[in-house]
């Protein structure tokens, strides 16, 4: 992909240069309010449960809201108006499928998740089990969904901030994954749980004010008639009717079509097994307030997805998809695109509603970030250091200070693979990381909760295996090798033909849990299991 | 076993003494919990299944039925639409029965059990 060429776009578009110093302006104008906001919280975070939880002291709907800042990603926000943009129909599909999903977490996982555990995923699952193969297994499978999930989201950053700021060279992108890195590494060590929080809270409602204004304006120009907006997408899409019906990007062959139905089992049952989402629920004090924040999130997190038909349609009706493609070819300037014809090309109207929206897609990358990084570090120190290396000897300090440097070390981590993905497929990233999370831990939650024969055994079958398989599915599929598209496009050692590898990971993920508890010679531990049905489904002794 | 040691004094997070194994054994039998656990099991298994359902079919009708899904009802607006907003509804509409359900029928059964335990643990 040539940035010149998007760079170029952006310039046939309106005024490359002219709205740079205000997009610049509202970047460090959000930096500059979200780093005071963590110092802030900084200084009031003391303990372990300040700095994992942030002190349980959050409100049903602040969680709820912070919810939706960490779930909307760049991914969402970009990719999906891109996705419908250029494709129509099949790009809403993603947002079905992101916002039901909430079903499962609401369900089945938040409430039994927040009586039975402490700071991590790894609490709940190792809860019945013996405590350091689970908890290893825990950490590893966290890390992995995080990174892969992190890398998207920095990919994204770099090809977002590069192209609206027109750094095009290769050391200017690789300063913005630094700078991005950074920036998520103080949020966390200073500002633990309770500044990630507000960080994601002013998000959440940037993102929404954003969306909102984009789509009334969107809206307004169609005379608040849908049908119309629809008719002119499918007129400018050059497509016609089938612009409004599935099948543009999965409809072609059989194969194209399972990858669709795989993606969808993946998008439906990854988010209630997304470390960074479970986390959140242990910032409220109580069950009741973590169903009261999933509620809010489902109320917020759909709100925004319907207006992703007015983002995505109006794209395609304003903007049109030569100039989408020009700009970048997988769609993901669609909404800045629309910001700037909306508010009405080379003026300053248009100028400063470009600079608002990509300041908001910033905001959303930055809170995603972080929420991931303290994911990932919570889960090394917690299950790792703490449970692992320490057998459960390590003070509060220690663990702390050990989850302060996983944090700075992952930071590390992701600035230098970010780095070498800044050209990678964002949203084959992010669709793996929601197939690991559905693979390799939603099994062995819902057996852990649900299942009284459930063994250690089992869960570790479960994690490695789910693991394993959606990593090396993935591997040799047409993501990695085979196509133009792929990240290694001249090599070709693609056997597997779906680009998601849900469809057969996520059962056998069930499978081997199943399996692995029925054929090994552990035993289930039926007093373990009786104390943790007891203290999901009522709170007694929950911290 | 090294299950989360108890936190320090000082520390805000300490839950109530922890009850014995026996102690939660015995709630685990009491007919109240079994009520509980019934109230709870009844209702989220059977509709996670109905949900899911619901939406695997709409993704195999818009895999596989591709004609009746650019049927057009209104204007522009076609079947694939109307059902892709029919899933928002029914989302929002499960989460309202469920929060309507775990506040009449789980809470007061849980609160009662928990209150009860902790009293007279």
């Amino acid at each position: 992909m040539s940035t010149a060429l998007q760079a170029a776009g952006l310039a046939a578009a309106g005024d490359a240069g002219a709205h740079r110093p205000l997009i610049i302006t509202l970047f460090a104008a959000f930096v500059v309010a979200t780093l005071f906001i963590t110092v802030w919280a900084g200084r009031q975070t003391k303990d372990a449960a300040d700095f994992y939880a942030g002190g349980r002291q959050f409100t049903g709907f602040q969680n709820g809201l912070a919810i939706s800042g960490d779930y909307m990603s760049a991914a969402s926000f970009l990719g999906i108006a891109g996705a419908i943009a250029l494709f129509g129909y099949d790009g809403f599909l993603y947002s079905i499928g992101f916002l039901v999903a909430w079903l499962v977490a609401l369900l089945l996982v938040a409430e039994p998740l927040r009586n039975s555990g402490r700071f991590t995923m790894g609490d709940v699952l190792a809860y019945r089990m013996r405590q350091r193969p689970v908890r290893t297994a825990a950490g590893t499978s966290t890390i992995v969904v995080s990174i892969f999930y992190l890398l998207a989201q920095m990919a994204g950053a770099g090809v977002l901030v590069s192209l609206l700021l027109g750094i095009t060279s290769d050391a200017g992108k690789i300063a913005i994954v630094g700078l991005v890195g950074v920036l998520m590494v103080l949020y966390v060590t200073v500002g633990g749980m309770k500044g990630t929080t507000w960080v994601q809270m002013v998000k959440a409602v940037l993102l929404i004010a954003g969306t909102l204004l984009i789509t009334f304006l969107v809206l307004w120009k169609f005379g608040f008639d849908v049908s119309a907006l629809l008719g002119a997408a499918a007129e400018q899409s050059g497509k016609g009717a089938a612009f409004l019906e599935p099948g543009l990007k999965y409809g072609a062959t059989g194969t194209s079509k399972l990858d669709f139905l795989s993606l969808g089992i993946a998008l439906v049952l990854g988010t209630a097994g997304l470390p960074h989402i479970l986390i959140r629920f242990y910032t409220v004090p109580t069950a009741k307030a973590a169903r009261k924040s999933v509620i809010w999130a489902i109320g917020i997190i759909g709100a925004f997805y319907l207006m992703t038909i007015a983002l995505g349609f109006g794209a395609a009706a304003l903007v049109g998809p030569e100039e989408i493609t020009a700009s970048n070819k997988a769609g993901n300037t669609a909404a800045p695109l629309l910001a700037l014809h909306i508010g009405g090309a080379d003026t300053a109207g248009g100028a400063i509603l470009l600079a608002v929206i990509s300041a908001v897609a910033f905001a959303t990358i930055l809170a995603v970030v972080a929420g991931l990084t303290l994911a990932s570090s919570s889960s090394f120190a917690h299950d790792i250091y703490a449970n692992v290396i320490r057998k459960g000897q390590a003070t509060e300090k220690e663990e702390v200070r050990a989850a302060r440097w996983a944090t700075v070390l992952i930071g590390v981590v992701s600035i230098a693979l970010g780095a070498m993905a800044r050209d990678l497929n964002v949203a084959g990233l992010v669709a793996l990381a929601f197939a690991v999370a559905a693979s390799a831990n939603l099994p062995t939650i819902l057996y852990s909760l649900f299942w009284r024969r459930f063994t250690t055994s089992g869960a570790l079958w479960s994690i490695y295996g789910g693991l394993a398989a959606s990593v090396v599915l993935v591997l040799f599929s047409p993501v990695v090798s085979g196509k133009p598209t792929s990240m290694f496009p001249s090599a070709d050692f693609a056997w597997f033909p779906l680009e998601n590898p849900g469809l057969v990971s996520i059962p056998l993920g069930f499978l081997l849990g199943w399996a692995g508890s029925l054929l090994s010679k552990d035993k289930p531990d039926p007093g373990k299991y009786a104390e943790l049905e007891v203290k999901s489904l009522t709170g007694i002794g929950a911290h | 076993m090294t299950t989360d040691a108890p936190p320090p004094a000082g520390s805000r997070d300490h839950a109530p003494a922890p009850l014995t194994t026996e102690r939660f054994a015995e709630i685990h039998r009491s007919a109240e919990f079994a009520e509980l656990r019934r109230a709870h099991r009844s209702f989220t298994f059977p509709l996670t299944a109905a949900f899911v359902l619901w939406y695997l079919l709409y993704v195999l009708l818009s895999n596989y039925a591709g004609g009746f899904m650019g049927t057009r009802l209104y204007g522009n607006v076609n079947v694939a639409l109307a059902l892709g907003l029919a899933q928002f509804a029914t989302t929002f509409l499960i989460a309202w029965c469920y929060a309507r359900h775990a506040a009449g029928k789980l809470d007061p059964r849980a609160d009662a059990i928990k209150s009860r335990t902790e009293a007279g643990a």
